[in-house]
């Protein structure tokens, strides 16, 4: 169990063992919710609150979003802090394209990398080639073919994008609800038909005929992106997705211990509405939402990446 | 009972984790399956799996929710139960690395997240009692039996520790056999399960 492979040198191709322990740990965190921290403080709340992972970053998006700036890959000294403070699963962003943020990742052995598009893309071309690492990813995608592509190159999860730091849910189900039902529709096609959907949404033809065989993802399909309250999490699990990430929603909200809390409870009984409410009985004011409808193309982080 | 008198159910706990996996797998052999989030969702459930995931998520979810009992009164009335890494840290009497509680039901200490880091997790075999061929053992920020009760039986064992060990009616795994197409280890639990059942029956009669 030692060989760290540097980039470039993985093995981690499909069916491989090194793909089915990355896969693995994207398994293990079903059903949960994995909490966006910036110190060990939060992070600890967040494990206390029942977090099956925590994700560090140096800002929550709304504050990304408020602040501008080029956002990056967070401290490392922030992230060791996070490391030793928790025993649940630590992850890390990194931007778009930036594989040499994701190789200082992988050396401090955090467990999952995130490319995200709430950092500020490093590359607007390129995403990782994501096999090359030991570490797993989880990628945002908008649609079957984004999430596809994002497979394709190795990731072992993916999420929504949803509208990251807006506290509106909108993006995340729209995004969710678009990556189910193209799975659907791939269930009723003919073979025949397979090629044209490949390349109408720009996926390789042999994970869409898989999906058209299965009617799901190979990798966990998880929901982030504007999550903001309990019955937010409950809406995107009924809609398909199976864990949770909830970013600025916990922190930026006036009781983020109570919140934390209500949001795992929540996740876990999403099809049981008497406990949802429960969730909600004690919580005080949830972040301020932004209106995605009024916000200007530049403003969205779900179009950054491809 | 009408149909299906002698198709097992087995209670799946669904708080967090993998239990999809397992559920998968025991619908391969043929046994029903439920998922388990509520202490009456256990009842009429003849065997319970407790998943991989994060234990301290698991516990807090299970002491919370009264399911900590009702899992404990499970194991008492000879219900078998089978826990896969977060599961066998459940199930464990000493958990190290850091010190958590437990449900203290398999008299043994584990050591959490004992390899290290995912970039230790790894697809590794090791010789097992169950058959003659290594079992193949997917280890994902797996933890070590530190120390295995005398009582406690040791099936498989990786790098001169034990990973599968069974006492009566309760087994635990450190590595996740629901992540391979093997079904070893999923058919030993069935045949617990089936004694325990036979055994409640038979004594129902007398």
């Amino acid at each position: 169990m030692d060989a760290k492979k540097v980039n470039g040198s993985g093995n981690a191709s499909k069916g491989s063992n090194e793909w089915r322990v990355k896969v693995g740990l994207a398994e293990m965190l079903k059903g949960g919710v994995i909490m966006d921290v910036t110190n060990a403080e939060q992070a600890k709340i967040a494990e206390k609150a029942g977090a099956c992972a925590v994700m560090a970053l140096e800002r929550v998006p709304s504050d990304i979003r408020k602040e501008g700036g080029v956002a990056r890959m967070a401290s490392i000294k922030v992230i060791r802090e996070i490391m030793a403070t928790v025993t649940i699963p630590v992850m890390a962003k990194v931007r778009i394209g930036h594989f040499a943020e994701a190789e200082v990742l992988q050396a401090l052995e955090v467990d999952f990398i995130d490319e995200s598009e709430v950092l500020t893309p490093a590359d607007e071309e390129n995403h990782i080639w994501k096999h090359d690492y030991r570490v797993p990813f989880v990628c945002g995608a908008r649609n079957l073919g984004e999430a596809l592509r994002r497979i394709a190159e190795g990731a072992a999860m993916i999420r929504t994008k949803g509208e990251a730091g807006s506290g509106n849910v909108v993006e995340a189900v729209r995004h969710m609800r678009a990556i189910v039902s193209q799975m659907k529709k791939l269930t009723t096609m003919r073979d025949d038909e397979l090629m044209r959907e490949a390349k109408e949404l720009g996926a390789p033809l042999e994970l869409i005929r898989q999906i058209a065989k299965t009617g799901k993802l190979p990798v966990p399909n998880f929901s982030a992106g504007g999550i903001a309250t309990p019955a937010d999490a409950a809406l995107v699990r009924r809609l398909g997705a199976e864990a949770v990430f909830v970013g600025s929603g916990i922190f930026k909200s006036s009781d983020p211990e109570v919140r934390a809390k209500a949001v795992v409870k929540a996740a876990t009984h999403f099809d049981d509405p008497k406990i949802v409410l429960e969730a909600h009985e004690e919580l005080g004011e949830a972040m301020r939402g932004l209106d995605v409808r009024q916000m200007e193309e530049k403003d969205m982080l779900s179009t950054r990446g491809w | 009972m009408g149909f299906g008198a002698n198709r097992v159910k087995i209670g799946i706990l669904a708080v967090q984790g993998d239990f999809e996996a397992h559920a998968a797998m025991l619908v391969r052999l043929g046994a029903e399956t439920a998922e388990v989030r509520t202490p009456a969702q256990l009842e009429g459930c003849d065997g319970l799996i407790l998943p991989g995931g994060e234990s301290t998520t698991q516990l807090q979810f299970l002491q919370e929710e009264g399911l900590a009992d009702a899992i404990g009164k499970f194991a008492e009335q000879r219900g078998a139960i089978f826990g896969t890494c977060a599961g066998a840290i459940l199930l464990a009497t000493e958990v190290e690395n850091p010190k958590q509680d437990s449900l203290k039901l398999l008299d043994m200490t584990v050591l959490r997240n004992a390899y290290g880091r995912q970039i230790a997790s790894d697809v590794v075999s090791g010789p097992t009692k169950l058959k003659k061929e290594p079992l193949e053992m997917v280890f994902i920020r797996g933890p070590i039996i530190e120390r295995a009760g005398p009582d406690v039986e040791v099936l498989a064992e990786y790098a001169g520790k034990p990973a599968l060990v069974q006492r009566d009616n309760i087994m635990a795994a450190t590595f996740h056999p629901e992540l391979t197409d093997d079904t070893t280890v999923h058919e030993h639990f069935l045949g617990l399960v089936a004694a325990g059942t036979r055994q409640a029956a038979s004594s129902a009669k007398s």
